[in-house]
């Protein structure tokens, strides 16, 4: 797995404002861990001119500002981080529990996913719900996560017609990736399930559940309990 | 205190501002006029804070009636904006009265206007922005463009002694034949041979252009045999041009956030109000510069903007 990882970080200039950083090929978790490690130094050391920092699969992405820094002085103090990494313990993380009502008027892709796996619907559920799922990246929508980590048996294609308005909490399968819509929006994954959680809520003093490199684990709950919490959200 | 109502909306009316900062990570765009140059010229006109809300109008504005003595600005695109009938011309404030009716046709040159009141239009800011994105239905009213009926506020400000405008030389003039400066990347290494193409080619601006990006068409850009055509998907940032299967390059712009296609290069940043105010059937060709020329235009923009900061205060 290490090969993946790029002796020495790649720079790429995005612009006039923005710089990426790449430390590996492909999707892999040692080159997503190297990512989530270099942006928590990268967030602590606050650097002037530093506007946004965007971790992603393999890289990260540095908005900055031209009059007060360079892509030269960036990419020598991430040099430098880089030597700290290896004795830098892992970035801290929190597993974020989604609970699922899987299946019925909820799911109604379930039994698609299902038959294209050999498997029952509740062999479906017990298997989408037995892994933590990392995070990668969140990008695409607010609050929408690209996640590793899915059962090889449960990939399925997406469906040839896409719905042109998915509810918000919509839980899905689309080949290899499994996420979740955290807003209304038109798609084309296979719709397992549906969480009452509010996924992105501007409002809310804290609009977002979880940030990149944080795990989603789903728990199954019942159409009943689903009510509840949807009320309680909604509150 | 109440700005206007809506008589009319126009295609695609929204409140914007400079745009919603520090939530990339979470997926949440920039958002923001798409054209801050303008946006900022018609707050500065109006005695406002450049960062105040303003009305951004697609190809089409509204027609609106005035609820307050307030001051206005319509910058960008010329509209042919009038008040109770009478043509008014852009990027000058004038001063209107309850009753008055502000009508905004069409564009005549250039592609989105802004229209700036005293005191910046009084939604309330979600996420640290008044600026609206539909997708996601935050931010103006309701998180959606203006209908027929809504009426809108403003922010408590003095009227100014005097009406401001601004300086003949410094008003963009928006040409058919748009030269856009770019930066090789961020995966121009795909492109050695495609890139000759991109950087000589006219394209045409389509009618897929919007806030999320510009369609072009036009010479088909090739990547490099052996490199796949997708990426792994990555951070986006607006300017970046992307080139999907098919060759057709799309400038991405303040609605997006991540993508996984190759980007050949980047318009620069003072370029981008060029994009924002380029019709359908206007043409685009792409001038390569490096970082460092590009970091020196990004000063003398802001040097620009300080002098016109000083000139209308």
């Amino acid at each position: 797995m290490a090969a993946m990882l790029y002796d020495q970080a790649r720079f790429r200039l995005s612009g006039d404002c923005t710089l990426l950083v790449e430390y590996g090929e492909g999707i892999d978790p040692v080159v997503n861990e190297k990512v989530r490690a270099v942006t928590a130094l990268l967030r602590k050391a606050a650097l002037a001119g530093v506007e946004e920092i965007v971790p992603a699969y393999r890289s990260l992405a540095i908005h900055y500002d031209p009059l007060t820094t360079s892509p030269a002085a960036l990419a020598g103090v991430l040099r430098a981080l880089e030597t700290r990494i290896s004795t830098a313990e892992a970035a801290a993380f929190k597993v974020v529990p989604i609970p699922v009502c899987y299946g019925g008027a909820f799911g109604p892709d379930i039994g698609v996913v299902a038959e294209h796996a050999g498997l029952t619907e509740e062999e479906v559920i017990v298997l989408h719900s037995s892994v933590d799922y990392p995070i990668y990246m969140i990008g695409f929508t607010p609050g929408f996560c690209y996640l590793g980590g899915l059962d090889p048996r449960l990939q399925t294609p997406r469906r040839k017609t896409p719905r042109t308005n998915l509810p918000a909490g919509s839980v899905g399968i689309a080949e290899s990736q499994t996420g979740m819509y955290p807003v209304d929006s038109p798609g084309g994954w296979q719709i397992i399930g549906r969480t009452p959680l509010l996924l992105f809520a501007p409002a809310r003093e804290n609009p977002f559940l979880y940030e990149a490199g944080d795990r989603i684990r789903f728990v199954p709950i019942s159409e009943a309990d689903f009510r509840s919490l949807y009320e309680k959200e909604k509150a | 205190m109440e700005a206007f109502a809506v008589r009319t909306s126009g295609p695609m009316t929204t409140v914007q501002d400079l745009g919603r900062r520090g939530f990339l990570d979470r997926g949440v765009p920039l958002s923001g006029a798409l054209d801050p140059f303008a946006c900022r010229a018609a707050n500065l006109l109006v005695g406002n804070a450049e960062t105040e809300a303003v009305l951004e109008f697609t190809l089409m504005g509204p027609t609106l009636e005035i609820l307050s003595a307030a001051d206005i600005a319509l910058t960008g695109a010329d509209m042919g904006m009038t008040v109770n009938g009478g043509a008014v011309p852009g990027w000058r404030a004038v001063r209107v009265s309850p009753g008055d009716i502000v009508r905004i046709p069409r564009a005549v040159a250039g592609c989105r206007a802004y229209l700036a009141v005293t005191g910046g239009i009084d939604v309330p800011p979600v996420m640290g922005s008044r600026s609206t994105f539909v997708r996601a239905r935050i931010g103006g009213v309701q998180g959606r463009g203006l209908v027929k009926g809504d009426v809108l506020r403003r922010g408590e400000r003095k009227l100014s002694g005097d009406l401001r405008s601004f300086p003949d030389a410094w008003i963009p003039r928006y040409a058919r034949e748009i030269s856009l400066r770019a930066i090789p990347g961020p995966q121009d290494d795909s492109f050695r041979q495609g890139s000759a193409v991109f950087f000589s080619a006219v394209y045409e601006v389509t009618t897929e252009a919007d806030r999320m990006g510009y369609r072009l068409r036009g010479p088909a850009v090739e990547c490099d045999e052996g490199v796949p055509k997708s990426i792994v998907t990555e951070p986006t940032t607006p300017g970046n041009v992307q080139i999907p299967a098919d060759g057709q390059p799309i400038i991405l712009l303040v609605e997006q956030t991540s993508g996984g296609y190759a980007k050949i290069a980047t318009v620069i940043s003072p370029d981008l109000s060029r994009v924002a105010q380029a019709l359908p059937g206007n043409t685009v060709r792409f001038e390569r510069i490096t970082v460092e020329d590009a970091h020196r235009l990004y000063r003398e923009q802001q040097d620009l903007l300080s002098r016109i900061r000083q000139f209308l205060q």
